[in-house]
């Protein structure tokens, strides 16, 4: 009985969790070894770099990342720019709207990125690393997401990296054959190639690593608090076992004359 | 009060005295925490402390969440999204509160089947059973009402799918579930009253909480022999007892530790392992998601809703005798709130005289059978319907009422039990022999 309802307990766990649950026509993923994944994963400083600069000079064309202040890029676990850095940034690439002055302005790092919306527009960047699951096994129980993460990251680098060259057209408008989109075909166009965007630190710049790099810097939008996070669960369990440990020991010695042992503590 | 006599609280101070006679708080305090507690309880009884540690979590990570939340449909998604970047820790008190539930529910589910499986509802704690029942209902509620308030796609189509179930009601459903939504949609009456709900409920529970305990510190604990304490005088319930201070408290927050170490883990490390990943795209009245799939602890009782289609041969009969009153999408609803209505029967459906599952040898089979029934049905739960998921839900599901409606009763007619030691001090110094040597000196 007791072995059952452990086993019991565990499996119900690992069996049903909701980011493995979605089944059917899904998409090939890839998985990428990223360097924030794992409990000691964190982010590399300059892919996320060289992903803000990715999603800046392509994708912000059509993908808005509403959610995500511009003063973030300063924060700790992220990017890391100086405030300077963050004024010249948000000013040189974002015009906002300003009630005030019922006008557009240059962007301030007080402003968010921008909203993008409107014909032939695509989704909200902003938690998209978050919003897909690029692994479900094994059976769809989702339990080598313990291992690997959710795949977020790896679903939009092949994605990105996924298309075919195939094109039909569908009521009008042409879909592009995809391999990781569920369903095999999308609106969207191909944008990364090798060479789509010169990095400034001279890294790599073949399609892969850029599609990887912008991956990257959209897991940080999702989730911009994530190294912050793993801290704050290291130090939990570890305090925790400190805890658990004490008690573990007054237990063993409270008891112990009632069940005729003896205890040297 | 009745009960296992013990030694009750003395006022000695002049003051303690004053208050004593005007309001017995302390004494009232005392004899919780000093209650006799059957000194053989195993491990499995450290998740009620779990419990109540998940009861106070929940409602002070909740009220500080409240802070910061916007109920409206425009900006609850945007709110949300204010907590994990701006507010301090807000990424730590969301996460820990979504996980929270999920910790709420395992430790729910283990302490039901542990009553389940030790005959703790039965005679004198049906009434401890039936309040345990109500306040895991409410649970389903809470935990139902508070996925809605991000409002992401799920929480919004689950909320959509789970009112459409009061929709199915013969007659006044569309009525009913119109005046549940404030609406004829999921809108914004709707998330207001679902966050009023919401924040009202676990009041409500930490109030049926108070009963449940009150109920089983009159009847005092069950055991795993289910031999009730000796309790003809003090000395004899000492032999079979030990007070909850300083014993259990200890013990079970060892337990406790070792449950938070996993949880811990779970929220610095995978916060969103139970999470659905379309929830984090904000609710969008116009694209229905591919699946539309509740979380895990519904899943179990979300399978039986499935498993009855119109193709089921009980369904077709009962919706023929009912001139088609019952139809596949009610008699589903009834399967489903039936099941958890048969267990809350389960104190008068269980005719066997042995109280625990120790010593009953056909009924460990059956049990066991039922955790994996559940288990099974949760996993289906989370599937789409077709083959072969269509038949192991039916299956699931018939089972579940079996056990209960059926397996129980007769088992009791027809089961040879064992024997239970004569007494919980017996139980107790076969497994420490060295207790039993202290006791002959």
């Amino acid at each position: 009985m007791i072995k059952t309802l452990t086993t019991s307990a565990i499996m119900a766990l690992a069996l049903t969790t909701g980011g493995a649950l979605a089944a059917g026509d899904q998409g090939h993923i890839e998985d990428i070894a990223f360097s924030f994944e794992g409990p000691f994963g964190k982010y590399d400083q300059e892919q996320l770099r060289r992903g803000l600069k990715v999603y800046t000079e392509v994708c912000s064309a059509c993908h808005g990342l509403r959610y995500v202040p511009l003063r973030t890029l300063a924060d700790p676990g992220g990017p890391n720019f100086t405030e300077d850095e963050v004024r010249a940034y948000a000013a040189e690439n974002f015009f906002v709207y300003d009630a005030e002055l019922d006008e557009d302005r240059p962007a301030k790092p007080s402003d968010f990125f921008p909203t993008v919306s409107g014909e032939g527009m695509g989704p909200d960047l902003s938690l998209m690393a978050k919003a897909r699951a690029g692994f479900h096994g094994p059976a769809g129980t989702g339990i080598n997401q313990l291992v690997r993460g959710i795949g977020g990251a790896e679903y939009i680098a092949s994605f990105l990296t996924g298309f075919t060259g195939e094109e039909q057209e569908v009521a009008g408008s042409i879909l592009y054959g995809n391999t990781a989109f569920p369903g095999g075909w999308v609106s969207m166009a191909p944008q990364i190639e090798d060479g789509t965007v010169d990095y400034d630190d001279g890294h790599n710049n073949s399609a892969h690593h850029i599609a990887e790099d912008v991956s990257a810097f959209l897991m940080w939008t999702a989730e911009p608090k994530m190294m912050a996070r793993k801290q704050a669960g290291f130090v939990s369990v570890l305090m925790l076992v400190l805890l658990t440990s004490l008690l573990y020991l007054t237990n063993k010695k409270l008891w112990a004359p009632h069940k005729g042992k003896k205890v040297d503590i | 009060m009745s009960g296992i006599p013990h030694d009750h609280y003395e006022p000695k101070t002049g003051f303690e005295k004053w208050l004593h006679e005007r309001l017995p708080v302390v004494g009232l305090a005392y004899d919780t925490l000093m209650i006799p507690t059957p000194k053989n309880l195993n491990w499995w009884w450290i998740w009620g402390i779990v419990l109540a540690f998940c009861l106070v979590l929940q409602i002070v990570t909740g009220i500080i969440l409240v802070m910061h939340y916007t109920p409206h449909v425009d900006m609850a998604f945007a709110s949300v999204e204010h907590i994990m970047r701006d507010v301090n820790g807000g990424h730590m008190l969301r996460y820990i509160h979504a996980n929270g539930a999920s910790l709420f529910f395992v430790a729910v589910y283990i302490h039901i089947f542990r009553g389940l499986f030790y005959g703790s509802y039965k005679a004198p704690r049906e009434v401890t059973w039936i309040i345990g029942m109500l306040i895991y209902l409410m649970m389903m509620a809470t935990g139902f009402l508070g996925y809605v308030l991000p409002w992401g796609q799920m929480s919004f189509w689950g909320a959509t799918v789970i009112t459409g179930l009061f929709g199915a009601i013969p007659f006044i459903g569309e009525g009913l579930q119109t005046w549940l939504l404030g609406g004829p949609a999921v809108d914004n009456a709707t998330l207001n009253r679902f966050f009023s709900l919401h924040y009202l409920l676990p009041f409500v529970i930490a109030a049926l909480v108070a009963v449940h305990i009150w109920a089983f510190h009159t009847t005092g604990n069950n055991n795993p022999t289910g031999v009730e304490v000796r309790r003809g005088s003090k000395e004899e319930a000492e032999k079979d007892t030990l007070p909850f201070w300083p014993y259990f408290v200890i013990k079970d927050l060892f337990g406790l530790g070792v449950v938070l170490i996993v949880f811990f883990a779970i929220v610095g490390f995978m916060p969103n392992y139970l999470g659905h990943p379309d929830n984090y795209i904000e609710a969008n009245p116009l694209a229905t998601p591919a699946h539309i799939v509740p979380e895990w602890y519904y899943l179990p009782f979300y399978a039986i809703l499935r498993a009855f289609t119109a193709d089921v041969w009980a369904v077709q009969i009962v919706s023929f005798l009912t001139g088609g009153i019952v139809d596949a999408k009610f008699f589903g609803v009834l399967a489903m709130f039936g099941a958890i209505f048969v267990m809350a029967l389960v104190p008068w459906l269980d005719t066997s005289s042995v109280r625990s599952g120790q010593y009953r040898p056909a009924f460990k089979w059956w049990f066991r059978l039922l955790v994996i029934d559940f288990i099974v049905l949760m996993w289906v739960g989370a599937r789409d319907t077709n083959f072969p998921h269509d038949w192991i839900s039916l299956i699931g599901a018939t089972y579940w009422f079996a056990y209960f409606l059926v397996i129980l009763p007769l088992l009791g007619l027809f089961e040879k039990p064992t024997t239970p030691p004569a007494s919980i001090e017996d139980d107790f110094n076969a497994h420490y022999p060295g207790a039993a040597e202290k006791a002959a000196e």
